[in-house]
């Protein structure tokens, strides 16, 4: 048994996170830096962080991911950073040569106060920042939130600090992307195309991170906005932002900053949360759905309907960041399964508040939980007391999916022993689809390997 | 097959890396780029601090204490007080195999701990928070110790994580409750941890069991981890040679063998770097010598395993040895037959660890292939340049923090296992003690030595001469594929391994003439672009 202690009883916990369900600010900011167009993202801090931060992803995506850090040592942290800060600015862009650097804090700058935006204003007056070069910035303590958190905050900076409204208004609607794979980011430009939407979406790690073998490596590759493109979102007619806890604080900063409304929409995963997404882009840049897509969504009814009996009633346990779950489990209840055990270890009130409207009709027992006691060792019990059908949740799963026999669906970030996330998209109508199929592989896989032997079924 | 290569001036490609450093960083990093002279091993500056902005492959120090030293061991709960990320991003990520003796034994190797401070904490103070994790664990799990490690806000905020240890241990009785203070800002890279580990350890471990084990020949394997698995091989080795293995820092490895791992005949070093600390204390209180050991190489594990027969001089061993050692060597050779018309006269690049960048090359050496360059990524002068350079490293700022335990001579149990004479016979027989002579003295000349390489320097050595491998670690893994060299991981394998011993030797030649020849990297361009091609590509040298 690989976590032979993990024991039925379940004791409330005050002091300890055992195996936990979400990781730190800083990932996330990274993450989103790496979507706007020749950015370094830098990670002001002690080395360690930024060296955690770029194996995970790398992990993650398999594709070079390149920061910078302030390589802090004893003395920086007694005297604040201001002078590590100033010189790695300095040399990235004597060195790199990118066009933006992102800066993020981790929770040593932000214990000691260093102040990110002073630092930044003290770099550009000594003409430490070339012409035509940004540098941006956010705060991304780990003592709040989470990996999530930190996506969020980066987003919403970038746009604070870069928007603005010139005199022309374009016909166009902003897409601010919530924590998404570049599958997924190129799926909605794709679905965008389709209702031939002018939009400008933001950040955009296609073509950064799932970039071509070619012999050569691009220190900053072909794919990401510019921040010239930012620097128009003030312009445009309206904004979408996809996912609550990942992308509508931008919405909110450019809404403040340049009075441009927004529509909170969820990451379409499943058939409601697409059918909202596309209705609001519609709404949004005046064009109708075409039939095209109409099409694609009667092929993934069909194909549920096609299979329905295999997903009735089965008991899944999903874990995973917001704005994953929460549409996933609307998905989940459409298809008459249900997610008996939620849980994410970004902690929000909203979170559970969505959840449970979601759930409480259908599944009235579900345990729900977010924040920082809802880690992997709660969920594991829970699965201890009610076993489930399925898992449905990152690589961390695996373990528990191991030790108690579960078929297991890898879904949300990180995914580090498989690949196929970044190519293969989990949002829109396909992506419905490529769900719909993991779904019934996982399940149909495990009533081939279970059946008595008069029992194993040719056709299914 | 051997490949006639290309090989760049080394001093003009120095000259012109440095041309595009500002002047104060080019003049800081021209001193860890040396040019090298295995005759005369030329001062090499490292351990000092990477220069902010640079892009460096360094880790910080609690990835050394809790990461590399702490973590292998399957008993020990390591609680990590902190944000919730550095002990995420340490869990199960490094591949240290453990494999409990029973289904009943203890094995937290698999669980992540952490107080996952909150902002509450970082302003009022985390000890109470602590103190209520600690408990939550005994309670929990009665584990037989528990560590405790605090990452960089703790360190700020003063909490005291050893008096909460202190107050654990007395209260529980039965569980050793341990801490340390290993903030990733301490020292200048995983190499303060590593220090830092090997002192608590040594404080408050090794020594509390003195019961003479069984065994006739007693050893501790210090610096290696079981990446891999390359312990187990290495226990199956000494297993068969009647060399009884008591404890290893840290694989496979438990608390109990390491509380009665100052009993045994002699200590034997892998990584220099991560453990020398250990071995000295180990030597100074009770008298265990110890020996530099390298298992990596079929050659050199055969050599190590008779330079422990030497030592013990028990002729039934030195029979043993010798026949496992023939026996296994036969084997390898018709691997190293297998893989070597696929990787004869190629070229190889090392930038890892503090021990790794070394030892591999003997693996290479056998291939037949050559290593242009490489460097460590927290080593220090001595893991260089050797041992004898010691007393003229001057110990900077950023490393004077870092406690040196100043070790007695125990009483009772200090023991001298060798006369000045023992000595000078054993060095008669090849045998030093003490003695690391670094990685220079086995590079060729002319060829690279860069301390905390840089990936602008990275990329321009690539590009200078186009490497057949590169081994490096995850970050550096697919950076340097796009440029189309297979690149090797020497933290975690890729997944694979082990790489140890005579197995472990079988298993990297049929990685790397897998890697040098896979038909993958001939794709690589597409048939209407290789048509327009004027210039031979980097791809045409994995032509086999
Ligand atoms: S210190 Fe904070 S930012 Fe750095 S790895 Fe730990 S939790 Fe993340
Ligand atoms: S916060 Fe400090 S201890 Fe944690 S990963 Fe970062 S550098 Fe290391």
């Amino acid at each position: 048994m690989l976590l032979r202690h993990t024991t039925k009883e379940i004791k409330e916990r005050e002091g300890l996170t055992i195996n936990p369900a979400k990781t730190c600010q800083p990932i996330g900011a990274m993450y989103a830096a790496l979507g706007i167009h020749g950015c370094l993202p830098h990670s002001h801090g002690s080395q360690g962080c930024c060296s955690y931060h770029r194996s995970m992803l790398t992990r993650h995506f398999k594709e070079p991911v390149m920061a910078a850090t302030s390589s802090f040592t004893e003395g920086a942290s007694v005297f604040g950073g201001q002078a590590n800060l100033l010189q790695a600015i300095n040399n990235i862009f004597t060195i790199y040569d990118p066009e933006l650097i992102a800066v993020h804090s981790t929770c040593l700058s932000e214990t000691i106060g260093d102040d990110l935006k002073q630092i930044v204003t003290k770099a550009k007056d000594d003409g430490k920042v070339p012409e035509g070069k940004e540098v941006t910035y956010a705060s991304t303590p780990s003592f709040v939130g989470s990996h999530v958190t930190g996506y969020a905050n980066m987003v919403a900076g970038m746009t604070q600090q870069f928007a603005e409204k010139s005199e022309t208004q374009l016909d166009r609607t902003n897409i601010v992307a919530g924590w998404m794979e570049p599958s997924d980011i190129r799926e909605i430009k794709r679905l965008a195309k389709e209702l031939a939407a002018e939009i400008l979406l933001y950040p955009d790690v296609t073509d950064v991170l799932d970039t071509p073998q070619t012999g050569k490596h691009d220190m900053y590759p072909k794919g990401g906005v510019t921040v010239e493109q930012m620097k128009t979102l003030g312009d445009s007619k309206s904004t979408i932002s996809l996912g609550n806890f990942t992308a509508e604080a931008a919405a909110i900063a450019l809404e403040k900053k340049c009075g441009v409304g927004f529509v909170s929409e969820d990451i379409p995963v499943g058939i409601s949360a697409t059918d909202r997404f596309l209705m609001a882009l519609s709404k949004a840049a005046g064009v109708e759905i075409p039939q095209s897509i109409t099409d694609e969504r009667g092929r993934l009814v069909d194909m549920i309907t096609d299979m329905q009996q295999y997903f009735h009633g089965k008991k899944v346990a999903v874990f995973g960041d917001p704005d994953w779950i929460v549409p996933l489990c609307e998905f989940l209840v459409e298809l008459d399964m249900k997610p008996v055990h939620v849980l994410s270890g970004t902690p929000g009130k909203r979170l559970d508040k969505r959840l449970h409207e979601l759930l409480d009709m259908d599944v009235p027992d579900a345990n729900i939980k977010n924040g920082a006691s809802a880690d992997l060792f709660l969920l594991h019990q829970w699965i201890k007391n009610e076993p489930v059908d399925l898992l449905i949740g990152n690589t961390h799963g695996k373990f528990i999916a191991r030790d108690e026999d579960i078929p297991f669906i890898r879904f949300g970030f990180p995914i580090i022993d498989r690949v196929g996330h970044s190519y293969f998209p989990n949002v829109g109508y396909s992506g419905a689809m490529r769900i719909v199929e993991k779904l019934l592989m996982a399940i149909m896989d495990r009533q081939d390997r279970d059946a008595p032997e008069e029992r194993f079924e040719l056709v299914m | 097959m051997s490949v006639k290569r290309f090989m760049p001036d080394a001093s003009k490609l120095k000259e012109e890396i440095l041309e595009k450093y500002p002047t104060k960083v080019a003049k800081k990093r021209g001193k860890g780029i040396v040019i090298n002279d295995p005759e005369q091993p030329k001062e090499i500056q490292a351990n000092i601090r990477s220069i902010p902005g640079i892009i460096t492959q360094r880790g910080c120090c609690y990835a050394g204490c809790k990461g590399v030293v702490l973590g292998p061991t399957r008993d020990i709960i390591n609680i990590v007080h902190g944000p919730i990320g550095c002990s995420y991003y340490a869990w199960l990520t490094r591949r240290n195999q453990t494999r409990p003796e029973t289904l009943e034994d203890e094995n937290f190797i698999t669980y992540c701990f952490s107080t996952d401070m909150q902002e509450d904490h970082v302003v009022f103070g985390g000890e109470k928070k602590l103190a209520k994790a600690v408990d939550e664990a005994y309670e929990l799990f009665h584990p037989k110790a528990i560590a405790i490690h605090s990452t960089c806000p703790v360190g700020l905020i003063g909490d005291d994580i050893h008096a909460v240890a202190k107050k654990a241990t007395a209260k529980f009785g039965d569980c050793n409750v341990f801490a340390f203070s290993c903030e990733g800002y301490k020292g200048v890279s995983q190499s303060a941890g590593h220090h830092i580990a090997n002192n608590g350890l040594f404080k408050h471990v090794i020594g509390r069991d003195n019961t003479e084990r069984e065994g006739k020949y007693k050893i501790n394997l210090l610096g290696e981890y079981n990446i891999g698995g390359d312990s187990f091989e290495l226990e199956r080795l000494f297993e068969e040679c009647g060399i009884t293995l008591v404890s290893t820092y840290s694989g496979n490895s438990t608390y109990n063998d390491f509380e009665n791992s100052h009993m045994v005949d002699l200590n034997l070093v892998m990584c220099h770097r991560s453990i020398n600390y250990v071995a000295e204390m180990m030597e100074d209180k009770y008298g265990v010598p110890w020996i530099k050991v390298n298992f990596i190489g079929a050659e050199s594990t055969a050599k190590s395993l008779r330079k422990i027969a030497e030592y013990f001089e028990d002729a039934d061993m030195i029979q043993k040895v010798n026949e496992v050692c023939e026996r296994e060597l036969s084997k390898v050779k018709v691997s190293l037959e297998e893989a070597k018309p696929k990787t004869d006269g190629r070229l190889a690049m090392l930038f890892v660890g503090g021990s790794r960048a070394h030892h591999y090359q003997e693996l290479f050496k056998e291939l037949g292939m050559k290593t242009v360059a490489a460097g460590y990524e927290f080593a220090h002068r001595d893991d260089y340049e050797g041992r004898e350079v010691i007393p003229s490293i001057k110990i900077d700022a950023d490393s004077k923090n870092i406690e040196e335990l100043k070790v007695a001579q125990d009483p009772e149990l200090y023991k001298k296992r060798l006369t000045e004479e023992d000595v000078a016979e054993m060095k008669e027989k090849g045998i030093e003690f003490a003695d690391y002579k670094g990685m220079m003295p086995d590079m060729d000349h002319q060829t690279f030595v860069i301390d905390d390489i840089t990936h602008y320097e990275t990329h321009k050595l690539i590009e200078a001469y186009n490497p057949d491998v590169f081994c490096a670690g995850i970050k550096e893994k697919y950076v340097i594929q796009k440029m189309g060299v297979p690149l090797k991981q020497l933290h975690s394998y890729d997944y694979g391994g082990p790489y140890a011993g005579f197995e472990g030797a079988v298993n990297f030649y049929k990685d790397i003439s897998r890697m040098v020849s896979s038909r993958a990297w001939k794709l690589v361009k597409a048939p209407w672009q290789k048509e327009k091609e004027t210039t031979p590509e980097i791809t045409a040298t994995y032509v086999a």
